[in-house]
C-alpha cells in the first residue's frame, strides 16, 4: 500500500515536470513569463488606478496615441490629430478593431469619457478628464454627461472642446482613463464588465485569454491588431502573483520570470548571484509634508525653515535609503520633467539650501517667540508602516533632536489609517510622496494649490495659486514654465514641504529579453514591443 | 442522538452569529476609511461610493442589512475588487486553501505519528534527543522563516541539478503543492509528535502491553497492534480543530509560494479595510471552524455513550 502511494507520488511529480519546466523566456515561441506583485484589482479602464492594472490594460487596450521607447507620442487608434487652444480633432484609423471584429469608433471614446466622469461611476482618476469642456461640472454632478465637450462627428472623427488650453492633451490620451470602451459590450455585461477575461473587449497588441484570479493571467498576441507585424512576442504569461520580493528573486534565480524589482534586502542577495543590476527612476518624489492648518505649530515658517536648514538630502539617499538609484530631493519637480526646450530643472535650477545649524537655531528661537510658547511640544511625524518609511521617520527623529533639540513623536499607521489622518489633519508632519499622472510639470505643480484635494497639509498661499492659474490658462510654454519656476521658488522659500528624495528602483531583467521599456508614466514595465533574442 | 445533534447545531449557529457581530463591531472601530485611496476624490464621488456600499446609513442599519444578507448567503461586493462578489472570492479561493491544508494535515499526521512513535521507542537516547530538539524548533520558529528557507532549498536543489525538478512557487500541479504544504504542516507535525510521544509512553506501561509481552508476542506485533493503535487516539481527537486551523492559517505560505488561496484575502482585507471581504471571510472561516468542532463532538457522541446523556 505504502509503495503504491510513493509510486503515485513520484509519477505525479514526473507528470508535473512537463508543465513546470517552462522557462522565463523562449526564443522559438517568443514567449515570456512574468510575476505580478498583486492581483489586478480593476481591469475596467474607466476606474483603474493601480500600477498592476495599468500595466495589464496598456498591453491589451490601445488609446488614441501611445508612447515609443523614448517617450515620444506615436499614433495609436488615431492616425493623426490637430490641436489648438480651444479644440482638438483626432482622425481614427480604419483598421483599428475590437476583438469581436467590430471597428473601434469615435463613439467608443465619447462613451468611455462620459462614463468616467459620471459621479455614479465613482472613478478616482476622473480629474484627469477635467481639461474637457464641462468635465469638472459633470464630475461634480452639476451637469449631465451628454454636455461633455467631446463629439463623434462621424465614426472616425473625434472632436474635442477644451475647458482651458491644454497643450499636453495629446499625451493625456495615452492614459488608461482615456481608453475607448464599446457601449454595447459594456451594457451587455452589466456589473460584470472587466470581471473576467471574457468580460472585456480588446483592441490592443495583446488579448487577455486567461485570468485565474490571484493565480495567473495570460496575454496572447492579437491577430487583429493593426500593427501586429511589429509585435514580436506571441505570449506574455503572468504565472505568479506575489508581493514577496524574496519569492520573486527566487523565481528569477530559478529562471522562471524575466523581471523582478529588488529592495534593500534582496539587493544584497542579487549582488552575490552576480546578476547585472539595473536602475530606473520611477519619477516619484518623496517629501515631508507639513500641516499648515492654523491650529498647528508647523504653520510657522521659521520653524519649517529651521528644519530645512539642517536636513541634507544626500545623507538621506546615501545613508538612510542606501540602495542605488535614488536621487537627493532638492526640488518637488523631478529631473525628468520637460521644460521649454530642455529639461525643466536645467532651465530652472532648484534653489540650493546650505546646511547651517547656527542659523537654524536662531530661526527656531524666532519661531518660539512668534508662537508665544515656552518650549516646543513634541511634533507628530505621521509615517507609513513599511520598513523604509519607519527608517526614514527614525532618521528625522534623530536628526531634529541632535541638531535642533526638537522632539519628534513618530506615529506609524497602516495605509488607510495614515490617509484618514492626513485628510483630517491629525499630524504635524507626514512622510508623503507624489507620482506623476501625466507628462507635464503641472502634475506636480498644482499639488499645493489651495483647491487641490490632495493638498493634505492645507497649504494656502494666494501667490502660489496665481502662478498655478497662470500656467493653467496659457498654452505658451515659456509662460507656463516661468510660472512653474516661480512655484519651485515659493515651495523652497516658504519651506512648504521638505523634499527628501527622487525615487529610483533597482531591478533584474533577463539578458535575452530586449526592448522592454521602463516608463515614468503609464505601463511600467512595458513589454509590448519586446522580443526574445537567441 | 438527533436532539443532541440539533442542540449542537443551534449552539454553533449562535456562535457564528456572535463571531459576525463581534467582527462587525471591531471592524467599524478600526480607525481609517475604507473608501479612501491615494487620490482624493470629489465629495460627489464619495457620496456615490458611500451609497454603493451602504456606508451612508447608520451603523445599526448597516448591521441589520448585513445580517439579512448573511442569512441569504450574500456577502456583497468587494471594496478593492469592485466587480467581484465576496461569495465568488470565497468560492474561487477556498478550495485552493483547503487542498493545501489537507495535504499539510496529511504530512503533519503521518510525520507526527511516525516521529512520535520513534521518540517513544528511543526514549532518552540520541534519536529521541535530536527529534525532540527539532520539535522545539518546529513549534517555536514562525512559518515565514520555514517558508523562506524551504523556497531557498528548492532554488539550490534546482540550480545544482541544472533543471527545475520541483517548482519554486506557483500553483497548478501536485509538484507545486509539496513544499508549501510541508512548510504549512511543520508546526502541527511538531505538536503532534509531542502528543504522540507522551501518549505512547503512557500506553507502554499499561497492563495489556505487559500481558501481550507475557503471551510471548513479537515486539513488532506488540508495537503495531497494541501500542500504536491505542496511542494514536488522542492525535485523532485534536485533528479536527487542527484541520480548520491549518486550512485557514496559510497567509504567509500562500504569499511566499504565490498560491491563490483565501488566506491572502483574509489578511489583506484587514490591511485594506475591505469591509465586505473582512466580514465574508471571517464569518466563513468562523462557521468552518465551528462546523469542524461540532463534527468532532458528534463523532464523540457515537463513540462515547456518556456524551449523549448530557
Amino acid at each position: 500500500m505504502k509503495f503504491v502511494l510513493v509510486l503515485v507520488l513520484l509519477l505525479s511529480i514526473q507528470a508535473a515536470n512537463a508543465e513546470v519546466d517552462a522557462t522565463s523566456v523562449d526564443f522559438d515561441s517568443q514567449t515570456i513569463t512574468i510575476a505580478l506583485t498583486q492581483e489586478p484589482p480593476q481591469l475596467n479602464s474607466m476606474k483603474a488606478t493601480d500600477q498592476v492594472s495599468i500595466v495589464i490594460l496598456s498591453h491589451v487596450i490601445e488609446g488614441l496615441v501611445g508612447y515609443d521607447r523614448r517617450g515620444n507620442v506615436v499614433p495609436g487608434v488615431a492616425e493623426r490629430w490637430e490641436i489648438d487652444d480651444k479644440t482638438a480633432t483626432f482622425w481614427l484609423r480604419k483598421d483599428a478593431r475590437w476583438s469581436d471584429g467590430s471597428p473601434v469608433t469615435a463613439h467608443d471614446f465619447v462613451f468611455a469619457w462620459r462614463k468616467t466622469l459620471e459621479p455614479a461611476t465613482a472613478s478616482e482618476y476622473a480629474f484627469i478628464l477635467y481639461p474637457l469642456m464641462n468635465g469638472e461640472a459633470i464630475n461634480q454632478g452639476k451637469m449631465d454627461s451628454s454636455e461633455l465637450g467631446v463629439f463623434a462627428d462621424d465614426d472616425r472623427t473625434l472632436r474635442i472642446e477644451f475647458a482651458r488650453p491644454t497643450g499636453y492633451f495629446v499625451k493625456l490620451t495615452a492614459f488608461v482613463s482615456y481608453f475607448p470602451v464599446r457601449k454595447e459590450f459594456f451594457d451587455k455585461k452589466g456589473g460584470r464588465y472587466a470581471a473576467d477575461a471574457t468580460d472585456l473587449l480588446y483592441n490592443g497588441p495583446f488579448r487577455l485569454t486567461e485570468w485565474t484570479h490571484s493565480a495567473s493571467l495570460k496575454m496572447v498576441k492579437s491577430d487583429s491588431y493593426w500593427d501586429k507585424d511589429n509585435i514580436h512576442l506571441n505570449a506574455i504569461n503572468a504565472d505568479y502573483i506575489t508581493s514577496d520580493t524574496r519569492a520573486r528573486l527566487n523565481l528569477f534565480i530559478d529562471g522562471k520570470i524575466v523581471h523582478t524589482r529588488l529592495d534593500g534586502e534582496t539587493y544584497k542577495d542579487a549582488l552575490t548571484q552576480r546578476f547585472r543590476i539595473r536602475r530606473f527612476s520611477t519619477g516619484n518624489v518623496f517629501f515631508v509634508e507639513y500641516n499648515h492648518r492654523p491650529e498647528r505649530i508647523t504653520r510657522n515658517r521659521n520653524l519649517r525653515k529651521a528644519i530645512q536648514l539642517v536636513f541634507d538630502p544626500n545623507e538621506m539617499v546615501n545613508k538612510v535609503l542606501a540602495t542605488p538609484g535614488n536621487l537627493p530631493g532638492i526640488s518637488p519637480f523631478p529631473v525628468w520633467l520637460n521644460g521649454v526646450e530642455d529639461k525643466f530643472r536645467r532651465e530652472y535650477p532648484a534653489p540650493v539650501t546650505d546646511i547651517d545649524v547656527e542659523k537654524a537655531r536662531e530661526l527656531l528661537e524666532t519661531a518660539r517667540h512668534e508662537l508665544k510658547i515656552e518650549s516646543f511640544p513634541p511634533l507628530v511625524l505621521l509615517s507609513g508602516d513599511s520598513p523604509t518609511a519607519a527608517k526614514q521617520a527614525e532618521y528625522m527623529q534623530g536628526l531634529l533632536k541632535a541638531r535642533l533639540g526638537l522632539d519628534i513623536k513618530i506615529d506609524i499607521q497602516t495605509f488607510k489609517q495614515r490617509l484618514a489622518k492626513m485628510t483630517s489633519g491629525d499630524f504635524d508632519m507626514v512622510n508623503a510622496g507624489w507620482g506623476p499622472d501625466f507628462d507635464d510639470v503641472m502634475t506636480f505643480g498644482d499639488l499645493f494649490a489651495s483647491w487641490n484635494l490632495n493638498n493634505r497639509g492645507r497649504y494656502n498661499n494666494p501667490a502660489y495659486d496665481i502662478q498655478v492659474r497662470t500656467a493653467m490658462n496659457s498654452s505658451v510654454p515659456k509662460i507656463r514654465m516661468d510660472a512653474m519656476g516661480e512655484l519651485q521658488k515659493i515651495i523652497h522659500d516658504d519651506a512648504v514641504i521638505l523634499t527628501q528624495y527622487e525615487q529610483g528602483v533597482i531591478y533584474l531583467m533577463h539578458p535575452k529579453l530586449k526592448g522592454v521599456v521602463r516608463r515614468v508614466i503609464g505601463a511600467d514595465p512595458d513589454y509590448t514591443r519586446a522580443r526574445v533574442v537567441k | 442522538m438527533l436532539a443532541y445533534t440539533l442542540k449542537r447545531l443551534l449552539a454553533g449557529g449562535i456562535t457564528v452569529w456572535f463571531i459576525a457581530t463581534a467582527t462587525f463591531v471591531a471592524m467599524h472601530q478600526v480607525p481609517g476609511d475604507p473608501l479612501m485611496n491615494d487620490k482624493a476624490v470629489t465629495p460627489e464621488i464619495r457620496k456615490n461610493l458611500e451609497q454603493k456600499y451602504g456606508l451612508d446609513k447608520s451603523a445599526t442599519e448597516q448591521y441589520f442589512i448585513f445580517l439579512g444578507n448573511m442569512l441569504r448567503g450574500d456577502f456583497g461586493i468587494s471594496f478593492t475588487q469592485q466587480n467581484r462578489r465576496v461569495n465568488d472570492i470565497i468560492r474561487d479561493h477556498f478550495p485552493v486553501s483547503a487542498t493545501l491544508g489537507l495535504l499539510a494535515i496529511f504530512f503533519a499526521a503521518t510525520g507526527g505519528v511516525l516521529w512520535g512513535a520513534l521518540t517513544a521507542i528511543y526514549r532518552n537516547r540520541l534519536p529521541d534527543i535530536i527529534i525532540m530538539f527539532l520539535v522545539i524548533l518546529g513549534i517555536s520558529v514562525p512559518s515565514f522563516v520555514f517558508a523562506a528557507l524551504g523556497q531557498l532549498l528548492l532554488v539550490n536543489i534546482n540550480s545544482m541539478l541544472g533543471q527545475s525538478l520541483i517548482p519554486v512557487a506557483g500553483w497548478g500541479t501536485f509538484a507545486h503543492m509539496l513544499m508549501p504544504s510541508l512548510v504549512l504542516g511543520l508546526g502541527t507535525m511538531a505538536f503532534l509528535t509531542r502528543l504522540m510521544r507522551s501518549s505512547m509512553l503512557e500506553v507502554v506501561n499499561e497492563e495489556y502491553i505487559k500481558t501481550a509481552r507475557a503471551k510471548g508476542l513479537s515486539p513488532v506485533r506488540i508495537f503495531f497492534r497494541h501500542q500504536l493503535r491505542n496511542a494514536i487516539l488522542p492525535v485523532i481527537t485534536v485533528l479536527g480543530p487542527q484541520v480548520a486551523a491549518i486550512t485557514t492559517g496559510g497567509f504567509v505560505v500562500e504569499l511566499v509560494f504565490a498560491i491563490p488561496g483565501l488566506g491572502r484575502y483574509f489578511v489583506q482585507a484587514v490591511q485594506q479595510l475591505d469591509y465586505t471581504v473582512i466580514m465574508g471571510t471571517t464569518v466563513f472561516y468562523g462557521a468552518f471552524l465551528v462546523f469542524m468542532v461540532i463534527l468532532v463532538d458528534i463523532i464523540y457522541g457515537f463513540v462515547d455513550p456518556r456524551v449523549r446523556l448530557e
